[in-house]
């Protein structure tokens, strides 16, 4: 027997099938991960390509510096982006105005404050608040924020900025929460013990050692917040309203970018016509702005990271 | 100055002197001017070994010196940490296992190998035993009993574990797992057994039972063992080498370092002035 | 002489403990306020929605009359949309995952893959969309069929399932690795043999919340031209369909308030699909709670 199970080994078929499939698998897996290069080019590609033909049609100048979208018009369309871009950030600011301290207080009380037990609870609903689909938020603005909302300040129409923006800052609560607590919880335990160690209360310690210690995470996470909040579609397509303004008005209804693209989509903008490609311009402004907060963002963190 | 005088007398006539002892007894393993780099950190520096067939040879050292990564270079398991570089050769019964064409799952079927932490796989101690067998092509039921058994036996746990086959391997005992990695290893019968400190993270105990194994073992395999423990190489092995730096500073029988060592740094480091 | 007189410090250290106080309230309120709209949203939901919700809610089609539309065909297409991007997405992100921990030298192509998944993942789902409309439904001419949703929401969940089977693959302890390794066994044979089963917990937990995550997307399946009123089941993946969250939407943005009753008991058919979907996973993750 002593040299049974090595002769078996010996004799066993499929050795060369084994050096093929080692040097096939690498391949094969190879050609899976470019799927998600090939995504991001797609992407760019898709967005860069029809834009181009939009612009053939509306000259880019009019693009970025028309303050009118008037795109349905049967006179004459008008395709300046400035509508919608004012739309997008009405909605994120009111959104970052309602995200961030609500966010940064719950990180601060979970990093600092809260037991484990406590923990254990709101860390779960924090998540499954992250799990709410849009289309939910969207029918809880349009069907309970915006009515309160005209309860206490009848100058608030059905469709608006205030209502949607709310609802998308509770939808990024989560994000900027757990995101900033991870930023937190990672500033090590020995920094803290020392200032605490010295009678710092805990606020002390979050507001002089913590928080300034996580900052550029806190940031990031935030920046992050942002770019969630101006990608933003069916909370804004529900209750935003698709009125491009280019004012200040939060209380009527206004039109972001995304909840253009919705409604085009909805509707029968046939293909090939200039509404047709104009989606693919607005979804191009749309990516440059949410590709450059996550840029930002990872770079935040990045250097957060180095930091420990 | 003496330590220049030893040291050309370590690269020259110790190896010499060490084939001259083995011409009755066939080598195992022969290192010949092997040199090992992590990136710039130059690990393994010049050594010379003849590793003796049925024997236990002994790679004692402080931590650092290399002697795990010599064990480790042995089934070239070293080259899964990224910038290694190796030159010179070692030969295993007779062929070079740095060669081309010489496959690595070769190798390592030849020469089995323990580690320094009990690492049974997150599956039943059957499939534990049986996974050797079933990668290189083992399929049969019955011939697979047979392996488990045997093997099970041959590192003296049958009995402990022969109800409980099925059982997750994690749920016994860290010795316990260690003699069930032992058994893994037996299960394509290697030629060689490579021992990484295995009962470093071992009680007293289960110290002493691996211990008698490897002295039960040693009738069937040629083994080599790295150990921080100089009790534990002197119990156990045949022969011992020292490590220090990355060269391999004496290599002579067990008895002759431990009583009577040639080099002053195997006796400072033996009588526990370093390390 | 002493630079700290204790009495002042004892004085001030009241007021310092009084602000501290003061602000762990502040930060618990601010804390429970997310939890009450929560509460507020389900509460909401469930009590517009309950008095619609019924068998005939469940097994009718859409319809221009509020009390007899029902969610057949939307819950259909909702499970068809899953049953195309469930092995997709899975496939191609374990595949990324395994190629990326497993075999990618660490250098620039990898750390550019690795960015753009990154960045991927923070792409608006809309823009996947205006992807899955030019590729999908137009160049590769698949239409507004099942396979060209599955395929545009696969891209979409790809980045979620990537990094969540990553990080399962990368908790593997190595030295199980150097035990297969030691065997003499491949590394085809030690990833299919022994890294995949230690990480398929990981691997299933964070595939099923991404596909939660799939089913509730709207967004890139109206840019696609998902329709809404259908009247039929699906019957290949070639074929037309509408899934849950575009009927909701349908239901909500009509102007008559019975149809909001409507939407409501649709959300929660799908809140209920979600909660279904995590509570596998939960149990998963309990069940293979690491035994190393």
């Amino acid at each position: 027997m002593r040299t049974s199970v090595q002769d078996m080994i010996a004799q066993s078929k499929g050795k060369k099938n084994k050096k093929f499939i080692e040097k096939l698998i690498p391949v094969i897996l190879f050609l899976i991960a470019s799927v998600s290069v090939l995504t991001t080019i797609g992407i760019v590609m898709t967005l860069i390509i029809e834009t181009i033909t939009f612009f053939t049609r509306v000259p880019i100048t009019d693009f970025l510096l028309g303050t009118t979208w008037l795109p349905f018009s049967n006179k004459e369309a008008q395709f300046g982006i400035w509508p919608l871009i004012v739309g997008t950030l009405k909605v994120t600011a009111i959104a970052i105005l309602v995200a961030v301290p609500i966010g940064l207080s719950a990180a601060i009380y979970l990093s600092e404050y809260a037991t484990d037990n406590v923990r254990r609870v709101i860390k779960p609903v924090l998540e499954v608040l992250a799990g709410v689909p849009t289309i939910v938020y969207g029918f809880f603005a349009l069907t309970f924020v915006t009515p309160v909302l005209q309860s206490l300040f009848p100058e608030i129409k059905i469709f608006n900025a205030i209502s949607p923006g709310i609802v998308v800052g509770i939808m990024i609560i989560p994000m900027i929460a757990s995101l900033s607590e991870d930023a937190m919880s990672s500033v090590p335990k020995s920094i803290r013990d020392g200032a605490l160690a010295m009678g710092s209360t805990k606020f002390e310690v979050a507001m002089k050692i913590t928080v300034p210690a996580a900052l550029s995470g806190i940031i990031a996470s935030v920046v992050l917040g942002i770019s969630r909040a101006i990608g933003e579609t069916m909370i804004v397509s529900l209750a935003a309203g698709s009125t491009p303004k280019f004012d200040g008005d939060f209380a009527g209804s206004i039109q972001t970018m995304t909840a253009y693209i919705v409604q085009v989509s909805k509707g029968d903008a046939g293909y090939g016509t200039t509404i047709y490609y104009s989606i693919y311009a607005v979804g191009f402004t749309l990516f440059l702005f949410t590709m450059a907060m996550n840029i930002l963002a990872g770079y935040m963190s990045k250097r957060f990271r180095e930091e420990y | 100055m003496n330590t220049a005088t030893i040291k050309t007398n370590i690269n020259t006539a110790q190896p010499a002197a060490e084939t001259a002892q083995q011409v009755e007894k066939d080598s195992v393993y022969s290192t010949r001017q092997l040199n090992l780099w992590y990136g710039n950190n130059h690990a393994l520096k010049n050594v010379d070994l003849e590793i003796g067939e049925n024997e236990v040879t002994a790679i004692i050292g402080p931590s650092g010196c290399g002697k795990s990564t010599y064990l480790k270079t042995l089934n070239r398991m070293v080259e899964l940490v990224p910038s290694v570089k190796t030159s010179g050769e070692i030969q295993y019964r007779g062929r070079n296992i740095f060669d081309s064409d010489y496959s690595v799952e070769e190798l390592r079927t030849r020469v089995g190998m323990v580690f320094q932490k009990p690492n049974p796989f997150p599956k039943s101690i059957y499939d534990n035993i049986a996974y050797g067998p079933r990668i290189h092509g083992i399929k049969n039921r019955k011939i697979l009993d047979e392996i488990v058994e045997k093997s099970l036996r041959g590192a003296a746990i049958w009995d402990e574990v022969k109800d409980r086959l099925n059982e997750n391997a994690y749920g016994i005992s860290g010795g316990q797992q260690q003699r069930i990695c032992i058994a893994r290893a037996l299960a394509i019968e290697p030629d060689v057994i490579l021992m990484d400190e295995p009962t470093s993270a071992l009680d007293p105990i289960s110290t002493l039972k691996v211990e008698e194994l490897v002295q039960e073992l040693k009738e069937q395999y040629s083994i080599i063992i790295v150990t921080h423990n100089m009790q534990q190489a002197a119990r156990i092995s045949d022969k011992t080498a020292f490590f220090l730096n990355g060269e391999v500073i004496e290599y002579d029988s067990t008895d002759a370092i431990f009583s009577n060592p040639a080099d002053k740094r195997t006796e400072d480091y033996i009588s526990g002035r370093f390390g | 002489m002493r630079y700290i007189e204790q009495e002042t410090v004892v004085r001030r250290m009241n007021g310092r403990m009084i602000i501290n106080r003061l602000f762990q309230g502040l930060f618990l309120f601010a804390t429970l306020l997310a939890l009450l709209a929560l509460v507020i949203l389900l509460y909401r939901i469930v009590t517009q929605g309950a008095g619609h919700l019924s068998l005939d809610f469940l097994s009718n089609f859409a319809s221009r009359f509020p009390e007899k539309a029902g969610i057949k065909a939307a819950l259909v297409g909702s499970i068809w949309l899953m049953a195309v991007v469930a092995p997709t997405s899975i496939i191609l992100g374990v595949g990324s995952a395994i190629y990326l921990e497993e075999y990618a030298k660490k250098g620039r192509i990898t750390t550019f893959i690795q960015m753009n998944i990154s960045n991927l993942a923070g792409v608006p789902s809309v823009v996947f969309g205006l992807l899955g409309l030019t590729i999908f439904v137009r160049a590769l001419a698949l239409g507004n069929s099942i396979l060209a949703a599955g395929f545009t929401m696969s891209l979409l969940i790809l980045p979620v399932i990537i990094v969540a089977a990553q990080e399962a693959i990368r908790s593997v302890p190595g030295e199980l690795r150097d035990a297969s390794y030691g065997m003499g066994a491949t590394k085809w044979q030690t990833i299919v043999r022994i890294i995949l089963p230690a990480a398929i917990p990981g691997i299933l937990t964070g595939s099923i919340l991404a596909l939660s995550r799939a089913i509730g997307e709207t967004a890139p399946l109206i840019v696609i031209g998902v329709p809404v009123i259908i009247q039929f089941l699906p019957a290949g993946v070639m074929d037309t369909f509408t899934a849950l969250p575009m009927q909701i939407y349908d239901w909500s943005s009509r102007p008559q308030a019975e149809f909001q009753t409507v939407a409501a008991a649709g959300i929660i058919v799908l809140m209920a699909v979600l909660l279904f979907m995590n509570s596998i996973a939960v149990i998963i993750r309990n069940k293979f709670d690491k035994s190393y």
